[in-house]
């Protein structure tokens, strides 16, 4: 790299940093950057502002070719910082990527302005700024992913901190509404849950309703027919609902023998048979005054 | 043909991402309900294992596209300690684990093709076929 093209675009974002920044903010308006509903336009405004800001004094270092080196550190850590904000405030990772790749617009326009003369030099130049916007680019996705990663991570572990509902539907009569996936921390939880609700009620009937769960493997099956099992030692029958057709399939498929169990379609299956086992009958007004 | 994606397998959360990726590229595809259903299941079973026996690995998800079918392919890939006798391994109830020892079968059952190439010490791999209806 001649060290004329990297002083020629160290000078250039010295001298031209307003036009720069004006006709950035109309690049992120035109891509559609500008989230209004997740973030004031301000913010953005500022956040351009401070990158040009820093961008430029890094530029002085005139090396282009590593963002990873000291010099780049400030550029860095404002990208990490807008990276996280954007990860929490909802946007998409090329959302994320696309408030640098768009500043490549407006920077090229104004080497094209100065360069006109000069075409060699002004190839090289692109090729240089489209290099160092790429690292950096490529660095602010980086980041934002692994942001968005930590963000799932703390929603999966507060998702398994809620209390698992079990619901009484009648005097001795407990529902289980299981809803995703039942990775084993989780099924432990409420597995663990329901056989403490069946001592605490003395329930005589238990409904474990699958309707939420979208995937019945062997795994999950092993965990519903130990809690099957660990009832029945408590002297509680268990009734099995929400089996879809797909997942009937695939259960015979898999060779899963629920015979030991009463499994039903629906919730409202299974509460009949809960009353019926409860030697409980619903009878219709109408039918009673007759 | 075209390589979707390759998902690397190193613990349970990626297990969940595995049904998660194959669940939607079966929609993608216009597998019906049934067949996602048990595709998804499937690309359960075998990543578990993976992940239990093979002490991680990875999984890559292909188009399979011909004049008159369109499939999805799952290669699984693990460098574990392998499976000695394939055939026994394929049959209900046999578990080295805790498990049901149901996986390895059911999921073939589930499946259109499938096959198995392992060698002891080196690592596994499970390639499986279902052709949409
Ligand atoms: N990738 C692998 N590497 C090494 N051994 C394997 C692998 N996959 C399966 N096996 C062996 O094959 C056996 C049967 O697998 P299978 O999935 O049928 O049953 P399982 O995993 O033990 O129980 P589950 O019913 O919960 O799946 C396993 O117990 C294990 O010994
Ligand atoms: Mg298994």
């Amino acid at each position: 790299m001649s060290l004329s093209s990297t002083s020629k675009i160290a000078d250039l974002l010295e001298k031209n940093e307003t036009e720069l920044l004006r006709n950035w903010l109309t690049e992120l308006e035109a891509s559609g950057l500008r989230r209004d509903d997740l973030m004031r336009s301000t913010e953005l405004n500022q956040q351009c502002h401070e990158f040009l800001r820093m961008f430029r004094s890094a530029a002085q270092h005139e090396n282009f070719s590593d963002v990873q080196a000291p010099e780049w550190g400030s550029v860095r850590q404002l990208l990490t910082d807008i990276s996280r904000d954007r990860a929490q405030q909802g946007f998409t990772s090329s959302e994320v990527a696309t408030f640098i790749f768009s500043f490549k617009k407006p920077l090229f326009d104004q080497l094209k302005r100065e360069l006109a003369q000069q075409n060699d030099l002004l190839v090289e130049s692109i090729w240089t700024v489209t290099d160092v916007l790429d690292q950096l680019g490529l660095w602010t996705t980086e980041v934002f992913q692994q942001a968005r990663e930590k963000v799932i991570l703390r929603q999966q572990q507060e998702l398994l901190e809620l209390s698992t509902p079990v619901v009484k539907l009648w005097e001795g009569i407990l529902a289980l509404p299981m809803i995703g996936t039942l990775d084993s921390a989780r099924t432990q939880v409420v597995m663990e849950t329901l056989l403490q609700q069946i001592v605490e009620t003395g329930s005589q009937v238990v409904i474990i309703d699958i309707t939420g769960v979208p995937t019945v493997d062997t795994l999950v099956a092993q965990y519903l027919l130990k809690t099957v099992e660990a009832a029945r030692l408590m002297g509680t029958d268990c009734i099995i609902s929400g089996i879809r057709p797909q997942i009937a399939q695939t259960i015979v498929h898999l060779g899963l023998d629920l015979s030991g169990v009463i499994t039903k379609a629906t919730l409202a299956d299974a509460f009949a048979i809960a009353l019926k086992k409860r030697q409980l009958t619903i009878v219709s007004k109408a039918s009673q005054s007759v | 043909m075209p390589i979707l994606e390759t998902i690397t397998i190193l613990d349970s959360a990626d297990i969940v991402r595995v049904r998660q990726k194959v669940r939607s590229q079966t929609v993608a595809l216009g597998f019906g309900l049934v067949d996602q259903t048990k595709i998804v299941t499937a690309a359960s079973e075998i990543a578990r294992n993976t992940l239990d026996y093979g002490g991680g690995g990875s999984v890559t998800l292909e188009v399979l596209e011909s004049a008159h079918r369109v499939g999805l392919r799952l290669t699984f890939t693990d460098q574990g300690a392998g499976i000695a006798n394939i055939e026994l391994a394929l049959q209900n109830g046999y578990t080295t684990g805790s498990g049901l020892g149901l996986g390895l079968g059911g999921a073939k059952r589930l499946m259109h093709e499938f096959e198995i190439t392992s060698e002891v010490g080196k690592g596994t791999c499970v390639t499986t076929v279902r052709w949409r209806q």
